[in-house]
Formats: C-alpha cells, structure tokens, sequence
C-alpha cells in the first residue's frame, strides 16, 4: 500500500540525519515513538514530539531506556507502528526489550545512533561499535535485520524500510547510524506520498474462534490481532505455543527457537541490500558501511588512479550478514579490506564468509572520528600485493 | 461478544469460569496462597461493572502474580520483569479506548519496576494497578522483596531483614495515584468493590492485596498455613477508610490497615496531552482517533 499523505513531507529538504529518520518513520507510518533523551540521537524524537501532534499521534518520553523499549510495543500491540531512538547507553539498557520483541514477534524498529564506547565512552563522537551488539546483545537465540544509512537521504528511504521489513517478519529491525550520518546536514528529497511504499501489519483475518496467534500457516511468520478486537489472544516471553500460551519443553521450544531463526535466515538473500562498484576483475574489493563508506570511497578513489583494480562492497543490511555475496566474491578476489570505526567487528563476518578463500584485513578505528582516507587506502595497497589465498 | 460469555444463570457454571482459561488448569499457584483468591475477586469484580470485555486488556510482569495474564481470558500481555507498567503505558496511549489492567506482584511493580510505578502515578496514566503483596519473591524461592516486613526471614536475609521496607499506598498516593486502596485475600468482597470502584476512576489506580505464600513467607516466618493467616487477616484487619497513608506500614505480625485511602481526581495523562496540543496548536492538531491503522485487508 501506499504512505498515508499526512505524514509524508514532501518536498527538498536541507536536513541532517536524525530529522531525516524521523520523516522516514512519519512516512512509513509511525503514529508512535517512546524515547530517553541521549546525544547524538535524541534530535529524532525531538522532531518526532513536534510533528506528530499534528498527524495524529503520540510521543512519550520516559523514565529511562528500559521503559522507552516496552512502551512501544505496548503500542504496537494496540495498534500503532512504533519506534524508539538511542544511543549506545541506552541501546545497552534496551537489549532484554530487543529479546521481547524477537520472542513475542512485536514488529518495530529500534534506531541506535552510534557513539564512542564502552560506557559513557564519547557521547558526541561516532563508531559503529554496536554492531555485534545489535545482533548478539540480548540473551538466548534469535535474529534481528539490522540497516546501516550513510547519509541523510538514506536515512530517511532506509528508515521507511526498516518499517517494512519489520512489519513484514514481524522482527524488531535495528536502525544502526552513527554520529556523523546523524548530525550531517544535506539535501533530503522526500517523495510524494503516491510514490512511497509502505508494508501493512499483517493482520489476521480470521474469526476469533479459529484465530491461533503463533500458528504460521507454513510461511514462518504468524498474523496478528491487536489488543481490543475480542480476540481475546495471549503473548508471553516465556517459551510458548501455537496458541501464544507457555509450553517450556524442550521440543516446543526447539520449534519456536528454530522459526524465529529461520523466518529470517530463510529470507536473507531477500532482505540483502548492498551498493557494489567495479567488482568485475577486481583483486581487492572493500567493504565498508555508514560514514566510513564515504571515507573509503575517497581512498578507492585514489587507489584507482594509482592503478590498482580496488571494488567496492557497500552493506546496507549488516544482518543478517549478507555471506553469500561475500563467499562469491571469495573465489575470485585476493582480498578484503575492512575499515570500520570498532576495533573489528562486522570483519569477522566477511573473514567467516570468505572461508579462507581470499585474504581478509582489517582498518580498525577507536572512534571519536573517522578514518583519514590514506590509512584505508595504505591497506589497500598492502592487501593487493598478497598472494592470493 | 461479552454477554454470551457471562451465564451467571447457570448454577452449574462458577460464574468466574467464563473469565478463566481453563484450557490452562490447573494452574502454578501453591494451595493456601492467595493469588487465586484475587483473581475471583477480580473476575466479581468484571460481573459486577458489566465492563465490556472485548475493550479491557491485562498486563502482567514477572513472578506468581505475573501469572494472572496467562489465566484470565481477555487480551493479555505477560512482559518482562517490572515492565507491566511501561507496556500497559504504551497499549493505553496507542488505543485510548482500551481499559488497561496491570495485575502484578510487589517485587515485581515496587522492586525492579519501581520507577515505572512512581512514574505512572506522576503522570496518571489512566491504569489500575492491581499489586498482589505477598511480601517476598516467591517464585523465585523467598527472597527478600521491598515489600518484606523489618525482622522477618527470608533465604536471602537467613538472619532477618534489617532493612526498612516500602509502604506502598504512601509511595503511590505521593507520586500521585488517584485511587489507592488495600486489602487482604480475607476480604474478598471489599477487594471486589475496590476494583470496580478503580474502573469508575480516569487515571492511575491502585489496590494492594495482602495475600500469603504459605509456602515461603509464612513457613519460613513460623506464620503458619494459608488458613492462619486467613486468621490473622481476620483478626488484625482494621478497615480505616482515608486513614493517612503515612500510617498504614506494614508489619511482620501488627495491624494491618486496611480501606480505601485515596480516591482523588485529577485529569490524567491523555487528558492534559489534549489539553495542552489544543492550547497550543489549536486547528492544527490531529486527534490519533481519527487515525486508521492501516493493516492487511
């Protein structure tokens, strides 16, 4: 279906990345957000507390992280698409809310603007440091999809998907900007709401006597009813049943466990989104993301002009990590060189993925700002004198 | 739908049934606690409003009492561990027309999610709380709670509890509830007119029920079985309706008062959010009623 135009602002806009995301999800159709003030994200859900009073909808701002990760999905249980934005403290405070929605198939979107860390770390300064965390950082087995914008407009077009696939998988989808993406300012082009895409919640549309809320019906992924429409339906945490009730053996959970997995493993191909660049012939591709993918770009550039055959893998989902995509490269290329602002992170994923085919090198960073582009492009030169694997 | 459901006609049927899901009997609870008992006072409780059934949702934390979502056959939500408040908080905002119940346990709604409960209060949230308070955890094995009266044992105080414990009613009625009121499982009637009274109320309620743990509390306190302490309710329940909440703390073994304490108003949370984008934004704002959810069709 299409965006419901009262959200949508169309036009050119000359905005920074936060404001960008909050547009995305009033396009996507958002009506609710509960939020913690944390710098560098807090700006999404200032803008948010302005403009949806006048779309009709609410935010609320809570005692803390914990609060702001349930309020949400209580709202999306009673009808609402909802969202939350944070940054690595309070992302940290929100992980057994992150294993909620995975175990209770709340479809939302968590969005983490990244910061230094541990701890308190560098609150105004970038890294994509949680990205291990957004995928591993609740407790027990579950998937998540995870997208990772590198500039404004992305912010806005990948906050709409985040949305989407949230809605579709019934999974909670982590939006993972960083500082710089978030507090960059530039042309934003939000389209008229006729041309945006939006994914309904896949509502059941069965009676109440034949509805069963944790029955897939063979596609991995329930229906859903909302609180009030007399379904009278139970969800719980704790392992359970076809029937949303709790059932703690080994084989219901075996079954729970593998479909939650699967419903997006299963998928992964689907929601792989990546920007590639002269991969054909190419002895080393890199393979970068958010904010660095932009440094990187510079030192490909020049990488190029000094005569060296250098591709460009751009991830814009980080998970499910997109390994087919990296094994195929694998067989052809000497090598991959990673820079990221973590100290290696998503490198191990395409280190894994490779499978010792081609060499795999990383550019790590610390944080508190992003790479000089001759620090990927020295790399880039040291990996496409290796031998090849 | 809800009529068809309640058959109070029927004297083969407890009219409490139709409420339950007794596909899920028998349930966890241990015999002489009195979790079960507040549910059939809250199932009275639903009778007796003639509350429609198909608008009222449940949420439940963590613990014994956390089970109640699991039992009760109504739209029912058991969330994470003192989380009940921030959930039910965001199903009320997002569909206003629901009645939403938060039924949990003490360690549950003053331990862990003691600041969502402050919070709520602050901002009356139109929620009624119900707080089963079997002063300790319970699901967990008897450790001490918020809630554990001064010198009472517990597996995590072998020595006895040195230190001060909440009184609730007081900690609510200061954050600012509009309906406050406690009982024990002996007063099942009383509880029963409390709830319905708290569905009459717009904005934050909450009823505490002294309930035993025979198996924790009372053994390890040498208090006896669940019908001592039903005794001891009887015998020391002293019902003192608007008795200052600063003076109804619990005790191991005292008085316990009991009534209704607070029963206020003032406009609760979606009421004052009204309020002030009328003020402010006047023609510009947008009511969320009129918004459709858009969904599958």
């Amino acid at each position: 279906m299409k965006a419901d135009p009262r959200g949508v602002l169309t036009g050119i806009h000359f905005i920074d990345g936060d404001h960008a995301c909050c547009e995305g999800a009033l396009a996507a159709g958002a009506r609710f957000a509960a939020g913690y003030p944390i710098t560098p994200s807090t700006e999404v859900v200032e803008r948010f507390a302005s403009r949806v009073p006048k779309v009709g909808g609410t935010f609320i701002q809570m005692e803390d992280e914990l609060a702001a990760s349930i309020t949400l999905q209580g709202a999306v249980w009673g009808g609402a698409k909802a969202f939350t934005v944070t940054s690595g403290p309070g992302f940290s405070l929100m992980m057994e809310h992150i294993g909620y929605a995975a175990m209770t198939e709340t479809p939302c979107v968590f969005v983490d603007v990244q910061r230094g860390g541990p701890s308190t770390g560098l609150p105004t300064l970038p890294a994509q440091a949680d990205m291990m965390q957004a995928r591993w950082g609740s407790h027990g087995d579950y998937e998540i999809i995870a997208l990772c914008p590198n500039s404004p407009q992305e912010c806005f077009d990948l906050t709409i998907k985040a949305f989407n696939l949230a809605e579709e998988f019934r999974v909670p989808v982590m939006f993972m900007m960083d500082e710089v993406v978030g507090h960059m300012t530039e042309k934003v082009v939000i389209p008229p709401a006729d041309q945006i895409e939006v994914v309904p919640r896949k509502h059941t549309r069965k009676s109440v006597e034949d509805y069963l809320p944790y029955d897939t019906n063979g596609d991995q992924v329930p229906e859903m009813a909302h609180a009030g429409e007399g379904y009278n339906f139970h969800v719980t945490g704790l392992t359970h049943d076809e029937h949303g009730y709790p059932n703690m053996t080994p084989q219901v959970q075996d079954k729970l466990v593998r479909r939650l997995q699967n419903k997006i493993r299963d998928a992964a191909d689907r929601i792989a989104m990546f920007e590639e660049e002269q991969l054909d012939g190419a002895d080393v591709v890199v393979v970068s993301y958010g904010i660095t993918s932009r440094v990187a770009q510079r030192a490909i550039g020049v990488a190029r002009e000094q005569g060296l055959r250098v591709g460009k893998l751009r991830l814009i989902t980080a998970w499910p990590f997109p390994e087919k995509k990296i094994r195929e490269l694998a067989a052809k290329v000497k090598a991959f060189v990673v820079p990221e602002l973590n100290l290696g992170q998503m490198v191990r994923e395409v280190e894994r993925a490779a499978a010792g085919q081609a060499k795999t090198f990383a550019v790590s960073h610390a944080g508190g700002g992003v790479h000089r582009p001759e620090d990927i492009l020295k790399v880039i030169v040291e990996a496409s004198r290796c031998q090849t694997a | 739908m809800s009529d068809s459901l309640i058959d109070i006609g029927n004297p083969a049927v407890n009219p409490v049934e139709p409420f339950l899901r007794t596909d899920r009997m028998p349930h966890i609870w241990c015999p002489g606690c009195g979790i079960g008992t507040t549910v059939n006072s809250f199932a009275r409780a639903l009778i007796d409003s003639k509350i429609d059934l198909g608008s009222l949702a449940l949420v439940s934390g963590i613990g014994c009492t956390g089970r109640v979502a699991g039992y009760v056959k109504l739209d029912s939500f058991h969330t994470t561990h003192g989380r009940a408040i921030p959930f039910a908080t965001g199903l009320k905002l997002a569909n206003p027309k629901l009645n939403v119940v938060v039924y949990s346990g003490d360690g549950d709604l003053s331990a862990i999610g003691g600041n969502h409960l402050i919070h709520a209060a602050r901002r009356n949230i139109d929620l009624k709380v119900i707080c089963v308070n079997n002063l300790i955890y319970a699901m967990t094995g008897g450790q001490t709670a918020p809630t554990t009266p001064d010198h009472s044992t517990t597996s995590t105080n072998p020595y006895g509890v040195f230190e001060p414990s909440f009184n609730l009613p007081h900690l609510v009625e200061a954050a600012g509830a509009v309906y406050v009121a406690r009982w024990t499982t002996f007063h099942v009637r009383q509880l029963s007119r409390s709830i319905g009274e708290a569905f009459q109320k717009k904005g934050f309620s909450f009823i505490e029920v002294i309930s035993p743990c025979p198996t924790l509390y009372q053994r390890r306190n040498k208090l006896g079985d669940g019908l001592d302490t039903m005794k001891y309710y009887k015998e020391k329940s002293k019902v003192r309706h608007g008795a200052p909440t600063s003076e109804v703390g619990l005790t191991m073994t005292g008085e316990i008062i009991v009534g209704k304490f607070v029963d206020r108003d003032r406009p609760d949370y979606g009421t004052m959010m009204r309020a002030q984008f009328t003020e402010s934004l006047g023609e510009k704002f947008v009511e969320q009623d009129e918004q459709e959810v858009p969904v599958c069709s």
